[in-house]
């Protein structure tokens, strides 16, 4: 099945409560696949056509205070509608999931594949100091079992994850074995799991209240401090990555999603003419592997670093590496994929023919 | 003479509401906010409602509802809070939610957000507190403003040419299937309370019912916006807002 169809059956499979979504190419399949399953029959899954990706993202948020596992998906310019709600859920330390499926931009751009969101998914995106648990699928695979990993990692540490897919993975088809089904939480499982969500008093003797707003500097500073801390844990405990051929690399392809599976078949291509190259792949782009990428930038003589944009993973890569070998950019831009011999060339270029 | 002296069994025949608490309001003396809130937290512990309500705030000068009425609140984004109200009606069908709203928060940045709601039918109650003015930042004009009202960015008093004509949204909601109650009140007297009262049951007894949706709007005054006093503003309130928002009912279907 195509990814996107993958995030929709995984979602019900993991006892999602509620998905909030509006039609955009290429995701639409996500919604669809959702409304024509009719979860609501079987699990009780909420699964509800906004108006816009703003009120989408605010259902998400209202959700979310509910203690309830709660989703939403669009398209590279539909989340830019929602980043006004994701620094809310973020800024009140909240659970969600949030599934980007990229296209080219800026602006309106084109319906073809992109990886122009990175700096928006890792840096932000919304206003205020916040950062995104971001996860980056490279398979149909991984599209179905990060759907279950991202709100894992949003419920352990109340921080929104975000699954940052191009169009490539989200539209193609491939096999995937589905996570088995399991029961949506009960309340009296949402009262214990999330002692501070919003689910009506019911006896509980106090009112409970989701807000961001702190108008006393002192208390908003020390929220901040407490969401500091809260990334520094994710960063030590979360960073995933995957790597291959990396024991002997003597030059580093670091690319994510899609594009690191184009590399890797470069590289299988290049190391059969001799040129050891390895890739890492990080799985998270927030956090980032910047450890691994400081270790193998000592092994290394250079690293291309590959994605479909002008060049935003690099600036990670880059401080990564920090001025210890060459680091550049080989990317192609509004909806072009390149093929391994692309890659391949765009390497020489930069390492071999000097 | 002791305030225990005076406060005896049989005497009190006024109190604070259980549901509002100690918190001291932001709210400038004569504003409205402070009766509608206390409606509010009486219709709610009459219903007995307190377990199930769960408010969402607005941005505006109500933003910190949350701290006067004791039930379960989340603070809404600018206009948002239809939308946030729709999954936790939704996702909690037991219990009953309400957004509580100003004319900026309802009528300007969150018009698509409190149609779609109210035109999808949701079980909830939309209240909407109509002063003409931005109060919380300071008395800009509103979608609500009336022509020739002066406002700190409508000087010289608001123009059809420069700024279109205040919105009558609840009339607008009045129009959609999804709406089953709307109706528009104020609190200026003890009558009009004991009416904007009984309109507040109405529409809590709706949500529970699952109706669809209510709409109450509170013709409500912001002296310290309107540069006038509290006893200044009623009467302006009265002689100028019930004009372009008359009072009652707009849409009752049993």
């Amino acid at each position: 099945m195509k990814g996107n169809e993958a995030i929709a059956h995984a979602a019900i499979r993991y006892g999602v409560d509620a998905y909030f979504g509006y039609p955009i190419t290429p995701q639409s399949e996500i919604l669809e696949t959702l409304e024509a399953e009719m979860p609501w029959e079987t699990t009780g899954m909420v699964v509800l056509q906004a108006e816009s990706e703003v009120a989408a993202i605010n259902m998400v948020y209202g959700g979310a205070a509910s203690g309830k596992a709660v989703m939403t998906s669009s398209s590279s310019p539909g989340v830019s509608l929602k980043q006004e709600g994701i620094s809310y859920i973020a800024a009140s330390e909240l659970p969600a999931l949030i599934i980007n499926v990229m296209r080219g931009g800026p602006g309106l751009g084109t319906i073809q594949p992109s990886q122009a969101d990175y700096f928006q998914a890792t840096k932000g995106g919304g206003h205020g100091d916040y950062h995104l648990i971001v996860l980056a699928p490279a398979t149909v695979q991984e599209m179905a079992d990060f759907v279950g990993l991202g709100f894992d990692l949003a419920f352990k540490y109340r921080n929104p994850a975000m699954i940052l897919a191009d169009g490539i993975v989200g539209q193609m088809m491939e096999k995937v074995v589905l996570p088995p089904f399991r029961p949506r939480r009960t309340d009296e499982e949402i009262a214990l799991q999330c002692p501070w969500a919003t689910t009506g008093r019911h006896g509980r003797g106090h009112r409970n209240v989701v807000t961001s707003l702190e108008l006393e500097s002192h208390k908003m500073e020390e929220n901040n401090i407490r969401f500091q801390e809260t990334y520094d844990l994710i960063t030590r405990n979360e960073v995933r990555y995957k790597e291959s051929h990396t024991d002997d690399a003597e030059y580093l392809i670091v690319a994510f999603g899609s594009v690191a599976r184009i590399c890797l078949k470069a590289i299988e291509e290049a190391r059969e003419a001799g040129i050891k190259i390895g890739l890492l792949r990080p799985i998270t782009l927030w956090p980032f592997p910047t450890e691994r990428i400081a270790e193998l930038s000592h092994q290394v003589k250079g690293i291309l670093v590959v994605e479909l944009n002008a060049g935003q993973m690099i600036e990670d890569v880059r401080l990564a590496v920090e001025g210890r070998v060459p680091v550049r950019h080989f990317g192609r831009m509004g909806g072009i994929v390149p093929n391994p011999t692309e890659v391949i060339e765009a390497f020489n270029q930069n390492f071999r023919e000097k | 003479m002791k305030k225990e002296d005076i406060i005896k069994a049989g005497t009190v025949v006024y109190e604070r509401p259980r549901l509002l608490t100690d918190n001291i309001t932001h709210y400038c003396p004569g504003c409205s906010h402070g009766v509608v809130h206390r409606l509010i937290a009486e219709v709610l512990d009459e219903m007995d409602l307190a377990e199930r309500a769960v408010g969402v705030a607005p941005v505006g000068c109500a933003v910190f509802a949350y701290n006067y009425i004791d039930v379960d609140w989340v603070e809404a984004a600018h206009g948002r809070a239809p939308a946030v109200a729709t999954a936790m009606s939704r996702l909690n069908p037991g219990n009953v939610v309400f957004t509580y709203q100003g004319d900026g928060d309802l009528a300007a940045i969150g018009t698509a957000e409190t149609i779609h709601a109210a035109n999808r039918g949701e079980n909830i109650v939309i209240i909407f507190i109509n002063n003409a003015i931005y109060g919380m930042t300071g008395g800009q004009m509103a979608p609500t403003t009336l022509l020739g009202q002066k406002t700190a960015t409508t000087p010289y008093g608001r123009t059809a040419a420069l700024n279109g004509y205040p919105i009558k949204m609840s009339d607008i909601l009045a129009t959609l299937d999804g709406t089953c109650y709307v109706t528009r009140q104020a609190v200026h007297t003890p009558a009009a309370v004991r009416k904007a009262k009984s309109a507040l049951k109405k529409a809590f007894a709706n949500a529970v019912a699952k109706k669809g949706t209510s709409v109450v709007e509170i013709v409500s005054t912001c002296n310290s916006g309107w540069k006038l006093t509290p006893a200044q503003s009623n009467l302006w309130m009265a002689e100028h807002m019930f004009e372009k928002y008359p009072l009652g009912d707009l849409k009752n279907i049993d």
